[in-house]
């Protein structure tokens, strides 16, 4: 089980929380002009790393807001979180080369 | 060189048991892995070593390799629940479990191998007016697709679990049964394909795990593993909990994302539940293994992860409908706990693909129901390899589907976990 610290309401337990999958996929400005390689992409293809991953949280059972995350899925690590819209907190090189 | 392994019989095993069992010979040999193989299989669990046994056996390629990085069914195939069945929905999963199932049932004949396939008959619980709805359009599906395919009512499950509580806080209002599904033993299963894809000549490496992909002008030549590099005219990724890892590294990505889901199983009783019983409501299921211990699956974690650990209120999520359907279970004491890595496709159904390098083959996403397939998932697999184009079984199962749109939804009878 996970503690996760929410930028608005500080650390709280996982069961709170719901995984919304990678971050920072942005929705195509021209969704008619894309082809279906393209639109499949967007909508199913994802990175899925064993290792540092940028992901969606949503505070489901609290002040259900959204936010970002980085967590190594290896280690279920959480390395930090942060709001949408602020810029992505940068890693040190031993936190992006944590073992798998 | 491969060696004839000696027949496992009733004689067999009379003569080694006046030898003190000390005339046993290896199952399969310890292979150091050559320069070049005709098809390399990356992943040493059931379904791998499935695909080398069907490869050499009917598909005349002997010069085949599997590598595995950890030992033989140490993954997926060592962590599931045993259960097999083939009660989908869609045609194109009907094909694919069924095929299986109809392998699964001469399987210990064919592999010389006992792997304790019992039919024992499998119970999908409805708990609610729309369960009702689900199985009934799912169980004549499957009749209508020529599978076995039963509805039965709470007083028939009760005959068959009679210390379940049908009347509590998850009522049961039907179920639906499928006669033939049941249980194998899970190691069992890698060993027989081992030994018998071993005595075909198969080279089965374990310890090797597989660092890159070798690839040239888009088509690949080998893997580099952590023993050197081994050249092949084709590879095969079958593998469950990092095929997105693999992609990766032969540069192309995945419709799929892996979660942790997790069993566990019970201190050994004596003989009390002869059936599996499943509930997709309830994301409960359980069965008794031939040793006595209740297997309990459980749901899988909602957040991405490798860690194979899994969360402790899934187990309790789980573990409280157990107790509320069978009270009798409530002061069984649980012996162990695990967790293993299930890369989920969206529409819950497996990729069976030529992937954009040529002569690269996956074979994955099998999500949280691999285990079931396994014998019709490596024959398909070993074809399509062979034909260099999909096995009209496997065809459907492209990742293609994902930019088509051919999705093949089976979220309701994955039964589990969604």
């Amino acid at each position: 089980m996970l503690l996760i610290k929410c930028p608005w309401c500080g650390y709280r337990d996982q069961t709170e929380f719901s995984a919304q999958g990678e971050a920072h996929i942005a929705r195509p400005e021209n969704p008619y002009d894309l082809d279906e390689e393209q639109w499949g992409d967007y909508l199913f293809f994802r990175k899925n790393p064993k290792g540092v991953h940028y992901e969606r949280w949503v505070h489901s059972h609290g002040c259900r807001r959204w936010f970002n995350v980085i967590r190594n899925t290896a280690s279920d690590h959480v390395h930090a979180t942060y709001r949408p819209g602020e810029s992505i907190p940068e890693l040190s090189d031993e936190e992006t080369n944590q073992p798998a | 060189m491969a060696v004839t392994p000696k027949t496992y019989s009733i004689f067999s095993l009379a003569r080694n048991a006046l030898n003190y069992h000390q005339g046993w010979q290896k199952a399969w040999r310890d292979a150091e892995p050559k320069r070049d193989y005709e098809v390399v299989i990356v992943g040493g669990g059931g379904h791998g070593l499935a695909t080398a046994y069907y490869l050499a056996r009917e598909c005349g390629i002997q010069d085949v390799a599997v590598v595995e990085k950890g030992w033989l069914g140490g993954g997926n195939t060592g962590r599931n629940t045993t259960i097999v069945r083939s009660n989908y929905l869609w045609d194109e999963s009907a094909g694919i479990y069924e095929h299986a199932m109809k392998l699964w049932e001469g399987l210990s004949t064919d592999l010389n191998y006992n792997v304790m396939f019992s039919q024992r008959g499998l119970l999908h619980l409805a708990h609610s007016v729309h369960d009702m709805q689900e199985i009934g359009r799912r169980g004549n599906a499957i009749y209508l697709n020529g599978i076995d395919s039963e509805f039965v009512t709470p007083q028939q499950v009760r005959e068959m679990v009679p210390f379940i509580n049908l009347d509590c806080r998850y009522p049961v209002h039907g179920a639906l049964l499928q006669k033939r599904g049941g249980t194998a033993r899970h190691d069992a299963v890698a060993w027989g394909y081992a030994r018998a894809a071993d005595s075909l000549g198969v080279d089965i490496i374990q310890n090797c795990e597989v660092t890159g992909f070798h690839i040239e002008n888009n088509t690949v030549k080998g893997v580099e593993t952590t023993r050197g590099r081994i050249g092949a005219g084709k590879v095969g990724c079958v593998v469950a909990g990092h095929c997105s890892v693999l992609a990766e590294m032969a540069g192309f990505r995945l419709p799929i994302e892996s979660f942790p889901l997790q069993a566990l199983v019970s201190e050994p009783v004596k003989p009390i539940l002869d059936c599996v019983v499943m509930s997709g409501a309830i994301h409960a299921y359980i069965s008794q293994s031939d040793k006595g211990e209740l297997v309990i699956g459980a749901g899988s974690d909602a957040y991405l992860s490798y860690s194979q650990r899994g969360s402790f209120d899934i187990i309790e999520h789980t573990v409280g409908p157990i107790v509320e359907l069978y009270p009798i279970f409530s002061r069984l004491k649980m012996l162990r706990q695990w967790g293993g890595i299930v890369d989920v496709t969206v529409d819950r159904s497996p990729l069976i693909s030529k992937t954009p390098v040529n002569n690269l083959f996956f074979n994955c996403g099998w999500g949280t129901g691999g285990f079931k397939a396994t014998p019709g998932s490596g024959h398909v697999f070993a074809h399509s390899i062979k034909a260099g184009d999909m096995h009209p079984i496997a065809e459907p199962f492209s990742i293609n589907r994902f930019n088509t749109g051919a999705l093949i939804d089976e979220g309701a009878a994955a039964a589990v976990a969604h």
